[in-house]
């Protein structure tokens, strides 16, 4: 390069009156680049979080829990792991507040030991945790939720009956760690000491209890390697244990979907800026040509007109990144306050400069990348442009550079969409996806061009002749606009449909007849009572299923504790080891499906063929016919896989993993759960009163309040959606303007001669009309058919649901779309409709 | 200086050939001033063309300054441009998003001139419009565009100056001091000057005269 600086100079001398037009292109950049960096750096402080306060989220080095007493053989080898212990016994109960007769659900927590070892327990007063933690030889205080003490209006220094027993209310929660704000709305707790727990009486046969012994070690200590020897005796005891670095991948996967999600809007918002930079580019070119070909005759090299205009958009592209890249830092600053409630951990607010380094890198490659393609027309732009202003370029010899733009583009896109989901599959899946729908976007606007050509309507009206013989003559803009339209169009809707899916996933049907109360582990005997006090009060017993809880034992013939160890098999180490709760009828009931194979049945020979639930299937590699033995209280059972069922779980019924047929369990020890649907919250009061003085081990969850706290969650879930999808629509809006911009330099020196050849202002409208109708129709149409395909693919691949769409919105954003392409396009014009055609002439040297 | 050598030019449109220049041969030597003329799709701007080595001959030679343009690549040509010639267009072709000095600067520019700005203004004091050197094309007039124009086109002290209908956008008063303006820089500079034109009066300024018609070249003054 001879004269690097002069072409800087060129390129900032030439960028002083081009700004407005160099503002699109920076646009479609800021946008994009600032969803990417509010993305990825929400993600990594998310990921820092946890992995910081994973600690925390435990509150201990190790938890060993079981659902039963520990066994007196192994406990003393169990006490002597670590430096400390904490135990808890912990169960779901009805409380009461005598002062205002308040009855509800809640966990009670029965602690012993110094329970939390890492994070704080905040308390109102603070001095409450040390009380709490002093209160040994029956002293009766409690730590409860502020939740609950909202709900009743109590306060510290209140007291609260658990059982039998009634506590002080020494303070009031207002964080543990490991139990994050939604776990302590839904289920809020009660702590109380344990060496009083005996006292409640709560603690009987068949109510669902948790043993936990909380373990701090030696700083610095292996907990997996000092346990790894206990394994197979913690297994045989059905002690399942819990470490902080397994508790790290835990949460980090629960938010696998919600960050998967929120990679596809930065890849698309990222696309829609690509689409944007180039369209916006595309236009840039067009304008300079004129300027490019007199530098040529002056004497300047292709690449050096190349480079002009390449430094200039370089240089805009950076800035554009860091404009975004600042936006972007904003935007992650924001999104950790809309979710904080039920994130598990609080996630710290901290510019993530890595996602910022990575936003502008990004952003000055897209910008570059993208912004060649057009440019590289530029290299052959010919000088003769000067004494000819109609000249063509002979564009018909091939490019290899544009190939090799191309190339790059490819990999580009495939390495990043790498980048954000670590799947190479899925990174080449979306790069096919991409190109699939460009190749039908071209293919519809080759298509169209050919259509009109072949058929044209000679019959047809002056303006509709006019406005479709302008979608193939020379200098057409259908390629362009049908692509970048359609792109546009393409990426939004599938956005708006995946969001959709994820959505539906976990909509909790809240209809008219759906249960929203539900009453636990009722004992056969109170089994008719407890229907009774309902039907009394005309309330519905909706379902009433008996539940009797088991272990696998063989698989096949093979023990399940042999093949536990063998981690070759895919088989899920949790399905083999897990306590089941199983039911036993001969039917399916509204949210199940046969999917293979058969009913329940039980056999002539007495042996019961058993339905399971095609999750579980998959989990354990089996097939029909296979035979499953389990542990029946004691008594083992024999059983034969004969059918699968899909299970809708996103529905409020009593779902289960395996269904047994009639005949078999009836003898063995279950209790039945019950549901009901309640009015209103005083009928519910006092349903729960009543069932806490008649039946104390009957347990009730008020659905209600899970729905309404899941129905927060998922508003707060799709609003931070929708805010970041605004930035996909905004750059696609970007696009769009851009490209019908484009089409405005084209059809100047047209308009201005049909205008001076007497047509009227009003036909010069209907055939704008005509042609921006048609091209926008058709390209939010190709978009759209796109969108649906590719949303489909993302169901089946990625998330692994069905699918499912509304087309209303669609149609909306279709219509939108092409309304858009008009209402711009007009305005495009309008230059032209209203001066007069020699000053439209005159106007650009 | 220049050697024209029976040069053709054909367009295929349409799968049919159409000749626009046909076997035209014609030299200068170093200060001489030629004007071409003929009536409108003549070939006359195809031949200034093919002359200053802005397009390719399909057959036929053009030497410039005794380099043989026929085999350079469009980026050797350029070079050629930048070193010998100097242009003046009909539109006047200033780029927009320049100011009259940063256009009279470019060619300087282009050859790695870093300090050429004294020249510049010094050649837009030439033209009249020393105080003008801000000024970007848009707030100029024609005539004065015009003016910038010549004073760019003499700034790499070319050799040859093409000028396609210098005045064809231009009211008659202002022509005039636009022609007047070019004769008077070309002869201090000693400059060969290639001129197309309509006028004859403008023409008759220069020391020969060709015409073309249908692309053959018809008369020859200095024949
Ligand atoms: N790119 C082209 N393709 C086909 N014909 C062309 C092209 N450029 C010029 N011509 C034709 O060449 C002829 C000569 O044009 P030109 O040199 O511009 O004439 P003049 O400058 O004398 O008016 C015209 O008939 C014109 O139509
Ligand atoms: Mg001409």
């Amino acid at each position: 390069m001879t004269n690097f600086l002069w072409l800087w100079r060129m390129a900032w001398r030439d960028s002083r009156r081009s700004r407005s037009r160099l503002l699109l292109f920076s646009a479609a950049i800021v946008l994009g680049i600032a969803a990417l960096v509010g993305i990825n750096g929400f993600g990594a402080n998310l990921a820092r979080s946890i992995d910081e306060q994973a600690r925390e989220l435990l509150g201990a080095d190790l938890v060993l829990s079981s659902s039963q007493p520990i066994d007196s053989t192994l406990r003393p080898t169990l006490d002597r792991l670590g430096r400390t212990r904490s135990r808890e016994v912990s169960f779901a109960s009805l409380v009461q507040f005598p002062k205002g007769q308040g009855v509800r659900l809640a966990q009670v927590r029965a602690i012993t030991g110094g329970f939390p070892f890492y994070g704080t327990w905040r308390t109102e007063p603070e001095s409450a945790v040390a009380q709490f933690r002093q209160a040994t030889g029956g002293q009766r205080v409690a730590l409860v939720d502020d939740a609950l003490l909202a709900q009743f209006n109590a306060q510290p220094g209140d007291s609260i009956r658990v059982g039998k027993l009634t506590f002080l209310i020494a303070g009031r929660v207002r964080e543990t760690p490991g139990q994050s704000g939604f776990s302590a709305a839904v289920a809020p707790t009660v702590f109380i000491p344990g060496d009083v727990l005996a006292g409640t009486g709560l603690l009987q046969r068949g109510s669902r209890v948790q043993y936990r012994t909380y373990y701090l070690f030696a700083p610095g200590t292996d907990v997996a390697k000092t346990i790894k020897p206990l394994e197979k005796r913690l297994d045989a005891a059905n002690i399942s244990s819990d470490t902080i670095a397994e508790r790290k991948q835990q949460t980090g996967r629960s938010f696998a979907d919600l960050t998967r999600f929120l990679n596809l809007v930065a890849f698309v918002a990222l696309l829609l800026g690509c689409v944007g930079v180039a369209s916006a580019v595309s236009l840039y070119v067009r304008e300079k040509i004129a300027s490019v070909a007199v530098l040529r005759c002056l004497g300047a090299s292709g690449s050096q007109a190349l480079l002009i205009y390449l430094l200039q958009v370089a240089a805009l592209g950076l800035a554009g990144a860091l404009l975004g890249a600042a936006l972007g830092t904003a935007v992650q600053l924001l999104l950790p306050r809309v979710f904080a409630e039920f994130l598990p951990v609080a996630v710290d607010i901290q510019v993530s400069w890595g996602a910022v380094a990575q936003g502008v890198l990004t952003g000055v490659l897209v910008a570059v990348l993208f912004a060649l393609l057009p440019l590289l027309s530029i290299r052959r732009v010919s000088p003769l442009r000067t004494l000819r202003a109609s000249f063509e370029e002979d564009t018909t010899a091939p490019d290899p550079l544009r190939y090799l733009v191309y190339g790059l583009i490819f990999v580009f896109i495939t390495g990043f969409a790498y980048l954000q989901t670590r799947e190479v599959k899925l990174a080449l899946g979306f790069a096919a996806g991409l190109l699939v729908a460009l190749g039908g976007l071209a293919g519809v606007a080759a298509g169209l061009r050919w259509l009109v050509r072949r058929f044209f309507p000679t019959s047809w009206s002056y303006v509709w002749r006019q406005g479709l013989a302008n979608l193939y003559r020379p200098n057409n803009q259908t390629l362009l606009l049908i692509i970048s339209i359609g792109l546009g169009v393409f990426l939004m809707a599938t956005l708006y449909i995946t969001q959709g899916l994820l959505l539906s996933r976990v909509q909790v049907a809240s209809g008219e007849n759906q249960p929203n109360l539900v009453l636990f582990d009722i004992q056969p005997a109170q089994r008719v009572d407890v229907a009774q006090l309902l039907t009394q009060r005309r309330l519905p017993v909706l379902q009433q299923v008996p539940i009797v809880t088991m272990r696998l034992t063989e698989l096949n013939g093979q023990p399940t504790s042999e093949l536990k160890k063998d981690s070759t098999s895919g088989r899920s180490r949790g399905s083999l080891t897990r306590e089941y709760r199983v039911t036993y009828r001969d039917t399916l009931i509204s949210s199940e499906q046969l999917a293979e194979g058969k009913l329940p049945y039980l056999a002539a020979d007495g042996t019961p063929h058993i339905s399971i639930e095609t999750g579980f299937f998959e989990r354990l590699k089996l097939k029909l016919g296979d035979t499953l033995t389990f542990n029946v209280q004691g008594a083992p059972l024999l059983t034969i896989v004969s059918g699968t069922r899909t299970v809708d779980w996103t529905r409020v019924q009593t779902n289960f993993g395996v269904v047994f047929p009639n005949g078999v369990l009836e003898p063995a020890p279950q209790f039945y759960v019950l549901l009901t649907r309640v009015p209103d919250n005083t009928v519910l009061g006092s349903v729960q009163r009543e069932l806490v003085q008649r039946f104390p081990n009957v347990s009730a969850i008020d659905l209600g309040l899970i729905l309404q706290t899941l129905d927060d969650i998922l508003s707060k879930i799709s609003f931070v959606i929708r805010f970041m999808a605004f930035f996909s629509i905004a750059t696609g809006l970007v696009v769009l303007i851009s490209s019908v911009v484009v089409s405005r330099y084209q059809r100047v020196q047209e308009s201005v001669l049909l205008r001076t050849l007497g047509a009227s202002r009003r036909q010069m409208l209907r055939i704008t009309l005509v042609e921006y109708a048609l091209l926008g129709l058709l390209a939010a149409a190709t978009g759209l058919v796109m969108a649906v395909l590719a949303g489909w693919a993302l169901a089946f691949w990625v998330f692994d649901i069905g699918f499912t769409a509304s087309p209303l919105p669609l149609l909306l954003l279709a219509a939108l779309t092409t309304v858009l392409t008009i209402v711009i396009g007009l305005f495009n014009s309008r230059d032209v409709l209203t001066r007069p055609p020699l000053a439209v002439l005159r106007g650009e040297g | 200086m220049l050697k024209i050598e029976n040069l053709t030019k054909s367009y295929t449109s349409g799968g049919r050939a159409l000749t626009v220049l046909q076997h035209v041969s014609f030299e200068l030597r170093a200060g001489d001033t030629l004007s071409i003329i003929g009536s409108s799709g003549s070939g006359k701007t195809t031949l200034l063309g093919l002359s200053a080595g802005l397009d390719r001959a399909t057959s036929g030679s053009v030497w410039l300054n005794g380099i043989r343009l026929d085999d350079l690549s469009e980026d050797q040509r350029a070079a050629v441009r930048n070193e010998h010639v100097g242009f003046i267009f009909q539109n006047f072709q200033l780029l927009p998003t320049l100011t009259a000095l940063e256009n009279v600067l470019v060619p300087l520019e282009l050859r790695g001139i870093s300090n050429g700005t004294a020249t510049a203004q010094a050649l837009l004091e030439r033209v009249g419009l020393g105080g003008r050197g801000h000024h970007y094309p848009t707030q100029l007039s024609g005539g004065e565009q015009q003016r910038v124009s010549l004073a760019r086109a003499f700034a790499n002290r070319p050799k040859i100056l093409f000028a396609d209908e210098p005045t064809g956008n231009l009211d008659a008063e202002t022509s005039a001091t636009v022609e007047e303006l070019l004769f008077e820089l070309n002869r201090e500079a000693g400059t060969t000057l290639v001129l197309v034109t309509h006028d004859p009066e403008l023409a008759n300024k220069t020391q020969r005269v060709i015409r073309l018609k249908g692309g053959q070249l018809v008369a020859d003054s200095a024949a």
